[in-house]
């Protein structure tokens, strides 16, 4: 069941929170090793909050929004006294002292947590393959990958081990595992969620933000968790609309996009297909639409993995054994602090994460700074210049989320490269720092899910649920789930 | 080694760290207060913890865009923050979030007076960063490290190569730490840590235009050390150049013991800090009305205070020099010339107050390492005092009686020369019985004055004094003397 019909259910005492929260846990312990998405369940704890909120349901006291709705948690977000691992070893025994901004939103909207998800390590990732502790596997097929970085939580709503779930994306962490596992996944736009809290990796580009199982849920969670922070000083101030509101089945004279250089080599034929026939559906409903082009397409994922890495080199120098987390032996003869320092890294990260540190650090270094790190946040300019311009003649861009269904565990893991292709759709609008959905829009020949992308401009949120959920609500593809 | 400034120039230019005395740290809500108990003032934000963000205090730059209209500087409409990358334990993000190109102002001076000669030091630019923590080494144990002082606001503060001599550096940093303390800025107290000062020094020989290979000097603790530290270093390198060698460009640490400096070259490398634009920051904008608001919220500036202290106040410009060293002195004094109207000649009257303060007062509080602001002699208890002297009730010599007994004690004037029975004797027939009575007692003194002694007259006069207590009014008591002295 989604959020939205749960929580009518729980308001009108026809079931408690406690009975879905112990039935969601009893499917989480039946179920959960099959896929492993998450990294900590919090079964006592969650069936205690349920339990509260039944009493204030009870009591005719009022309850928040969500009240009663078990959410699970991506593991680069702090909640206060949980574990907060981002999946790495440097973190796995780290509990956060604090509750992130979205955290205390979601606490005071009276949703029940129910646990941390399984993530690519430090978010670096596209498949939850870089994970410490093991991949997340894919409901729809369990030797193939869930996408990620945030693969536990897409795949544990998939799976109906989680009715909500929030992740992360930076790159496409939450739009491409959304696609991957035939769920929901919203990136707002950047400014729109506060970042404080969410352990970063790559600073001008992270974003929190649902994955749920329909747009309605969706919608409803990006009612709670957006809005101005004063402890995120990128975090903008603009009031927070009922994106509920925007829930119309009515595309008519919606202006769609469809640029050209998203459709060209790389992309699957079954995706393309669904894609076009999502398309020419929404067509039929009223809109319309014309072919554009985003020129400097083909430069994203180079700008990309050189601004990201870059601030990740940055972001994750803290992790280095002193002040929390993994610390390497420090015994030995004349063991310096630098030695201290490399074994604890060394030993603490997993080799993506090396790997992207290694890259960032080189890219900032003297000498090199001027030809990576400022020319591709040059780059990234021309790139937003092509959205600017590209949304003053159409509401939507229409693209897919990813180039492929779900690929075979292990079957990219050996060309960092290939596996860095997957963000190819996802990716520009990290860079240009607008919203973007992914939903779902039909299965391929193996009975994969494909993912339809959404994109607007910055705080065109509304015109991304109107669009999505008239497309939804005239398709079913949400209705349809994974037998595990 | 002196260096000999006949054969050699010095070229010195200085970077100062000052703390900016806000309640709370530059990055978030800590209280930046000295002395408590390690890692009580700390934060997820200011100890690196995962998923923490920097906010900025605008408090503290509100105290920035003041130094920089003290100075003079050029502040920039939009300036922003940078990261500075290097591991090291007291830096909790192991970087250091400061400002690289865009600084929040540039393009300023300070104003010295060396020995009578006026310059202007230039300043390059003003910056904010946060301080890093503080490492207390162990010994058998390791290093412990206390976040107190991680995210403290500092504002860096550099020349240009402009200083020319070890004396004018001293008088930058007198004068700096003047004014900052005068716009209430950063209390520049080396030994408290609340100023740093780094110096770059290179010599070249006189007549030989451009920079030398400079040397970084480090580790001093007193202006006087910077002083010594660089004298020493630009002898050192004048020694280097005599014999036929070359300077290497080097960090060198003062070693106050010895007076020498050393150099840390096995230590240090190249650093390269990959600075880049902080993403989590905006950019600092600072309006030209916010600027006026500061603007109109500021004290008179040092020099501007010293030049009206000369021009209203008829004061030399020494006295307008000392009075005007710290504000609170300036404050106290002007305070006094505001409460006391006592009739007399105005430039008088302020020269008079400005004695008893430069002198009995200042002197009382240094002996006891006091500020005036901890003065057991209030204004009122002072000009309350001169009140006394100009009305006759009691003379110059016993006022610094009652002076001394008003900061012992804390009690009024009042209080002290009626408890103490210290009126002076202004009264004639009085003052005549005590010079009677004082010429009796000295017969052979007084008949060696009437001989022609004049000489003895001084002695007559102390044991006058002394037998009054010092009590007579002088004025008085001399014209009756001499006048019985005559018959």
């Amino acid at each position: 069941m989604t959020a939205h019909e749960l929580i009518k259910k729980i308001k009108n005492r026809e079931m408690s929170s406690e009975e879905i929260t112990v039935s969601i846990l009893n499917r989480i312990k039946e179920t959960g090793g099959n896929i492993n998405a998450f990294v900590t369940v919090m079964g006592e704890l969650a069936v205690k909050q349920a339990k509260e909120v039944d009493s204030k349901i009870k009591e005719g006291k009022p309850v928040g929004m969500l009240a009663g709705i078990p959410i699970l948690i991506k593991d680069n977000i702090n909640i206060k006294g949980t574990r907060t691992t981002c999946s790495s070893k440097i973190l796995n025994d780290f509990v956060s002292p604090y509750d992130a901004t979205v955290v205390k939103k979601i606490r005071s909207a009276d949703a029940i947590f129910i646990g941390k998800s399984n993530m690519d390590e430090f978010a670096m990732g596209s498949s939850t393959e870089t994970s410490h502790f093991s991949v997340t596997k894919n409901p729809w097929d369990i030797a193939r990958i869930p996408g990620g970085s945030s693969g536990g939580s897409a795949a544990a709503v998939a799976a109906g081990q989680a009715v909500l779930s929030i992740g992360s994306d930076t790159g496409g962490s939450i739009r491409q595992p959304a696609s991957l596992c035939g769920v929901v996944g919203l990136k707002p736009t950047y400014g729109r969620v506060s970042r404080y809290g969410l352990v970063a990796f790559a600073s001008s580009l992270d974003q929190i933000g649902p994955i749920t199982k329909d747009t309605t849920d969706a919608a409803l969670l990006m009612n709670v968790i957006s809005g101005y922070d004063d402890n995120d000083s990128t975090s903008v101030n603009l009031p927070v609309p009922d994106y509920t509101k925007a829930l119309i089945n009515n595309v008519r004279n919606i202006k769609i996009g469809i640029p050209k250089e998203y459709f060209s080599q790389g992309l699957d034929n079954d995706v393309k297909t669904a894609v076009m026939e999502a398309v020419k559906l929404l067509k039929s409903m009223g809109a319309q639409v014309k072919e554009l082009s985003l020129p400097h397409t083909e430069y994203a994922v180079a700008a990309y993995y050189i601004i990201a890495p870059s601030e990740a080199s940055s972001n994750l120098a803290r992790y280095d054994g002193v002040k929390y987390g993994y610390r390497a032996n420090e015994e030995g003869e004349g063991v310096s602090l630098i030695d201290v320092y490399e074994r604890t890294r060394g030993e603490g990260f997993g080799q993506e994460v090396k790997r992207r540190i290694m890259l960032g650090t080189y890219s900032l270094s003297s000498g090199y700074y001027d030809a990576y790190y400022l020319k591709a946040q040059k780059v990234r300019t021309l790139i937003k210049q092509d959205f600017d311009k590209a949304f003053g003649e159409v509401d939507v861009i229409i693209t897919p989320t990813a180039p492929t269904t779900a690929f075979k565990i292990g079957e990219k893991t050996e060309d960092p490269l290939k596996m860095y292709l997957s963000d190819i759709y996802t990716i520009s609008a990290n860079l240009a720092g607008i919203p973007g959905i992914s939903i779902p829009c039909g299965f391929d020949k193996e009975g994969l899910p494909i993912g339809l992308q959404l994109l607007a401009k910055p705080f065109g949120e509304e015109t991304i649920f109107r669009t999505a959920y008239s497309y939804e609500q005239n398709t079913g593809w949400h209705l349809k789930e994974p037998k595990l | 080694m002196v260096i000999d400034t006949s054969k050699y120039r010095i070229i010195i230019g200085l970077e100062v760290h000052v703390q900016v005395k806000t309640d709370s740290k530059i990055f978030c809500g800590c209280s930046t207060a000295f002395g408590a108990e390690p890692n009580s003032h700390t934060c997820p934000k200011c100890t690196g913890m995962p998923g923490a963000l920097p906010v900025l205090n605008k408090k503290v730059v509100e105290y920035a865009i003041k130094t920089a209209i003290s100075t003079g500087c050029r502040i920039a409409p939009s300036s922003i923050f940078a990261r500075k990358n290097y591991f090291y334990p007291d830096l909790p993000k192991n970087y250091q979030i400061s400002q690289y190109e865009q600084p929040l102002a540039e393009n300023g001076f300070v104003e010295i007076n060396v020995e009578g000669v006026k310059k202007k030091i230039e300043l390059i630019r003003i910056h904010l960063e946060e301080d890093a923590g503080k490492l207390i080494h162990v010994t058998g144990e390791g290093s412990l490290v206390d976040f107190n002082r991680t995210g403290t606001p500092l504002m860096e503060i550099v020349t240009t190569p402009c200083i020319t001599s070890s004396l004018e550096a001293y008088e930058y940093l007198v004068t700096l730490k003047r004014i900052l303390r005068y716009i209430g800025v950063s209390e520049c107290d080396m030994e408290k840590g609340s100023l740093r000062c780094d110096a770059n020094i290179s010599i070249k020989p006189q007549g030989e235009p451009g920079l030398g290979v400079k040397t970084e000097v480090k580790n001093m603790n007193s202006f006087k050390g910077i002083q010594r530290a660089l004298d020493y270093e630009a002898g050192r390198q004048m020694e280097v150049l005599e014999e036929g060698g070359k300077i290497l460009q080097d960090t060198r640490l003062w070693d106050e013991k010895s007076g020498r400096t050393v150099s840390m070259r096995s230590k240090e490398e190249a650093h390269d800090y990959r600075y880049f634009p902080e993403p989590d920051l905006v950019p600092v904008i600072i309006s030209a009305d916010w600027i006026n608001e500061v603007r109109s919220t500021m004290p008179e500036l040092p020099h501007a205070r010293y030049c009206r202290f000369m021009t209203e106040y008829g004061l030399s410009d020494y006295d307008a020099g000392v009075l005007t060293a710290e504000k609170e002195i300036a404050d106290y004094y002007e305070n006094c010339l505001l409460l006391g109207k006592t009739g007399k000649e105005e430039k008088e009257r302020c020269k008079m107050v400005a004695n008893w303060v430069m002198g009995d007062l200042l002197r009382h509080l240094n002996e006891e390492n006091k500020t005036i602001n901890d003065s057991p002699v209030s204004p009122e208890m002072l000009v309350s005092m001169i009140g006394f002297m100009d009305k006759g009730t009691i003379s110059g010599k016993i006022a610094k009686e009652v002076f001394s007994q008003m900061y012992d004690s804390g009690d009024s004037p009042a209080v002290i020369i009626k408890e103490k029975n210290l009126v002076q004797v202004s009264d004639e027939s009085e003052i005549v019985r005590i010079v009677e009575e004082m010429i009796n007692e000295n017969k052979d003194i007084v008949k060696r004055y009437r001989t022609g002694e004049e000489k003895v007259f001084g002695f007559l006069v102390g044991q006058l004094m002394k037998k009054s207590k010092g009590k007579v009014n002088p004025a008085i008591a001399n014209k009756i003397l001499l006048e019985k002295l005559q018959k």
